[in-house]
């Protein structure tokens, strides 16, 4: 939401709600300026990860999450990287790491193995189970993937849609559905 | 070498700082037509533009974990990039240090309204027992008003503040002037019927938040983000509800971006002036008043009085008694949560409501015995919040995996968690106390504090009935608690991060032992008064903001007539 959107929303809440309880429409106005502000822009240029790099990040990024790329998981990743040379060092360094370990097993690089061979690449990283030591870098790395990964998807707003959240509105009363206290109460036996 | 600047006129009340106490002397000062000089270390607050009210996080490239995605190495804003505090653990050229063997934060706000831009906004009086600790169980020391003393000012802040709440007739939590409290949400019923199986209390909480347009201010909209900071005011900040509508009888004159740095006295030892660094220009101002007011918070106040030393009073300002830095605690804190089956795949809904709970628990155990003195409260926290960096990281790690199995945990654990903490008593020890540390200055060239800070055995059994507690609450509404084996000392909060440091320049009716009389007037120095949580005597199981604007409302009220009557 674009800060002069934001304010004229956020003034249109504050003249409604002085004159009396809220009405819906300047509700509404909040978010059609949201809703008008959620487009995104052309497209992305790495700028911290050469076009290789960029693009096992982002296909990763996609195995992780599926979806992800509408949340813009890897350009998140790749800016801040550009902002910070010790993300930027854990994520050449991971994917490079990524790269030789596919090599050595399946003699082809992340990208170009068959998506078998990634999957059993990523179960070996996924799963505390499957853990030896060997692996520790990647691991890690793979952490580092996921979290940034899952914070992406779910702070764009492909992912909070898909998350479920309804809120950051704004309402003249509070009011909590019926059907929804009904589905807790019954579920907890209280 | 600092440039001294001296502005000729006298101010008839320099207040030093602008947060909860400052803007309430500011605004009763104000109304009653004394003209005021304010005093803030930080810059002018303009709430349109500084405020992240109703913004998403992919409003930001880095969406909220900053440049360079500096949360993930621990080195994010405090509280996430959204809130309104304009300050954190740590400030920059400002440091504070910590005794060995103690541990202790210290958050500071360095912006006009100061914490109250964003605090929590729990409003609890305290009751009557509260006020007189010494004389009901033998600990601590009494103070010396009482909650009669305090009641009419409780009235008169929670009038023009607005405070949400319902009249319920509990000795540990009195009934105020409330605004109504909205619905509980899901969550918040189910743990109201727990506690009921429990015998526990649960009640429509207590929020500085205005259901009903108040004095100019619009009603909540329900965005469930008071911690941003609301542009319609429709919560309490110091700044936008007192300080801001203050200068408009054109009686204020604020002065940002000011540091006081010593309070100067004349030969009888009465403040004449206060020195402050302007932060900008880095040169040392002074303006000259007939009486001062340190509102500056808890340990700022203190370390100002301690920092205005002069041959007759060595070890600082109005501490003839020695009480000045000790009697320092903060509350206890300690908080549990776990995933509800009952709240698995519910139907989504919007969840905001008020930025804060609906539902609170006060002390119901004030009249039985337990095997650790006083109490605390538990503050409620679930449902649907907005996603942000790191929401899912919990459960990201608890299912392992990635793809779709992954997501599907992300959607069936989102909105299910509960979480209590409780906020209780700390009894004031030997052990806990600020001083000078002689051996380091700011970048101003003050003198910093130095913390020293013990929890007791007290403190550590009150945590331990919070586990329980929280334990049988989260059971009872079929959720499972994985106990954390790490010792208590472990689990309980660290001094200061409850943020609710009080009484290191404490007020009683012996000038031995205390600093300030019962209208929080220096005994030594008349024309030195303190508005913020620095006089309380006691800590008790209730945050402390509503009292400092209270007793600020008295000390105010109490300055005005004295100045009336020509005394200071």
């Amino acid at each position: 939401m674009s800060e002069t959107t934001r304010r004229d929303a956020l003034g249109a809440i504050a003249a409604m709600a002085l004159a009396g309880p809220l009405e819906i429409a300047s509700a509404q106005h909040v978010h059609q300026a949201v809703a008008a502000d959620a487009k995104t822009a052309g497209v992305y240029r790495p700028k911290a990860l050469n076009t290789h790099e960029f693009a096992t990040l982002k296909s990763l990024c996609e195995i992780i999450v599926p979806g992800a790329s509408k949340g813009s998981a890897a350009e998140f990743i790749d800016l801040l990287s550009s902002q910070n040379p010790e993300m930027s060092a854990i994520y050449t360094g991971g994917l490079a790491w990524l790269d030789r370990a596919m090599t050595r097993e399946y003699s082809a690089d992340f990208l170009t193995s068959k998506p078998e061979e990634r999957t059993a690449m990523l179960d070996k990283l996924a799963y505390r189970k499957n853990e030896t030591p060997d692996l520790a870098a990647g691991i890690k790395f793979f952490g580092w993937v996921r979290r940034m990964t899952v914070d992406a998807y779910y702070t764009s707003a492909a992912g909070i849609k898909e998350v479920g959240f309804k809120g950051n509105g704004a309402h003249a009363e509070f009011k909590v559905p019926q059907e929804a206290i009904d589905y807790a109460v019954k579920r907890s036996g209280l | 070498m600092f440039q001294i600047t001296r502005s000729a006129p006298v101010a008839d009340v320099v207040i030093i700082g602008s947060g909860a106490g400052g803007g309430t002397v500011t605004k009763v000062l104000a109304d009653l037509g004394v003209s005021v000089t304010l005093l803030e270390a930080g810059p002018m607050l303009h709430p349109e533009t500084d405020f992240k009210e109703h913004k998403w996080p992919y409003d930001y490239p880095h969406r909220g974990s900053g440049e360079g995605g500096a949360s993930y190495f621990g080195r994010g804003r405090d509280f996430g990039w959204f809130s309104a505090h304009a300050g954190g653990w740590h400030l920059e050229g400002e440091p504070y240090t910590v005794a060995e063997g103690s541990k202790f934060q210290w958050f500071r706000s360095r912006i006009v309204g100061g914490r109250t831009n964003h605090y929590g906004r729990i409003s609890l009086r305290y009751a009557d027992y509260d006020l007189k600790p010494y004389s009901r169980d033998g600990v601590g020391t009494d103070w010396p008003i009482s909650y009669e003393d305090i009641a009419p000012y409780y009235d008169k802040a929670e009038s023009f503040i607005g405070i949400t709440g319902s009249k319920e007739g509990i000795r540990s939590a009195p009934d105020g002037v409330f605004q109504p409290c909205p619905p509980p949400r899901v969550h918040e019923v189910l743990i109201k019927k727990a506690a009921d199986k429990l015998g526990i209390p649960c009640i429509p909480n207590r929020l500085a938040v205005i259901t009903k347009p108040t004095n100019g201010r619009a009603a909540c909209h329900y965005c469930g983000e008071c911690g941003r900071g609301c542009v319609s005011a429709s919560n309490y900040s110091s700044s936008q509800v007192q300080v801001f509508p203050a200068m408009k009888t054109g009686r204020v004159n604020l002065i940002t971006n000011a540091m006081a740095r010593e309070l100067i006295t004349d030969s009888e030892g009465r403040v004449t002036a206060v020195s402050y660094i302007d932060k900008v220009t880095r040169t040392e101002k002074q303006v000259k008043c007939r009486t001062v007011v340190l509102a500056a918070s808890c340990c700022e106040s203190t370390r100002l009085l301690l920092n205005s030393r002069a041959p007759r009073h060595a070890n600082g300002l109005a501490n003839s008694s020695g009480a000045v830095g000790r009697y320092l605690t903060d509350n206890t804190g300690f908080s549990l949560g776990a995933s509800l089956p009952a709240l698995r795949g519910m139907p989504r809904h919007d969840s905001d409501g008020m930025g804060g709970a609906h539902l609170y628990i006060p002390w119901w155990l004030w009249d039985k015995k337990t095997d650790f003195p006083r109490g605390y409260h538990i503050e409620l926290s679930g449902g649907y919040s907005m996603p942000g960096i790191g929401s899912y990281t919990g459960v990201a790690n608890r299912v392992e995996g990635y793809g779709d199995s992954l997501k599907k945990a992300i959607y069936d654990e989102y909105g299910s968690r509960v979480s209590f903490a409780g906020r209780g008593e700390m009894i004031p020890n030997p052990d806990t106390y600020c001083e000078i540390d002689n051996n380091v200055v700011d970048k101003y060239g003050i003198p910093v504090l130095k913390f020293h800070f013990k929890w007791t055995d007290a403190e550590l059994k009150q945590v331990e009935h919070m586990e329980k507690t929280f334990t049988d609450l989260i059971e009872t509404m079929g959720g499972t608690v994985t106990r954390s084996s790490r010792p208590t000392d472990q689990k309980i909060s660290i001094g200061g991060e409850i943020i609710h440091e009080v009484g290191s320049i404490r007020m009683g009716n012996d000038p031995k032992t205390s600093a300030l009389n019962k209208y929080c007037q220096s005994h030594d120095v008349k024309n030195v008064f303190v508005a913020d949580a620095a006089p309380f005597v006691s800590n008790p199981d209730k945050n402390p903001t509503l009292t400092i604007c209270a007793l600020a409302w008295r000390t105010a009220e109490y300055l005005a007539e004295e100045m009336r009557k020509g005394n200071v």
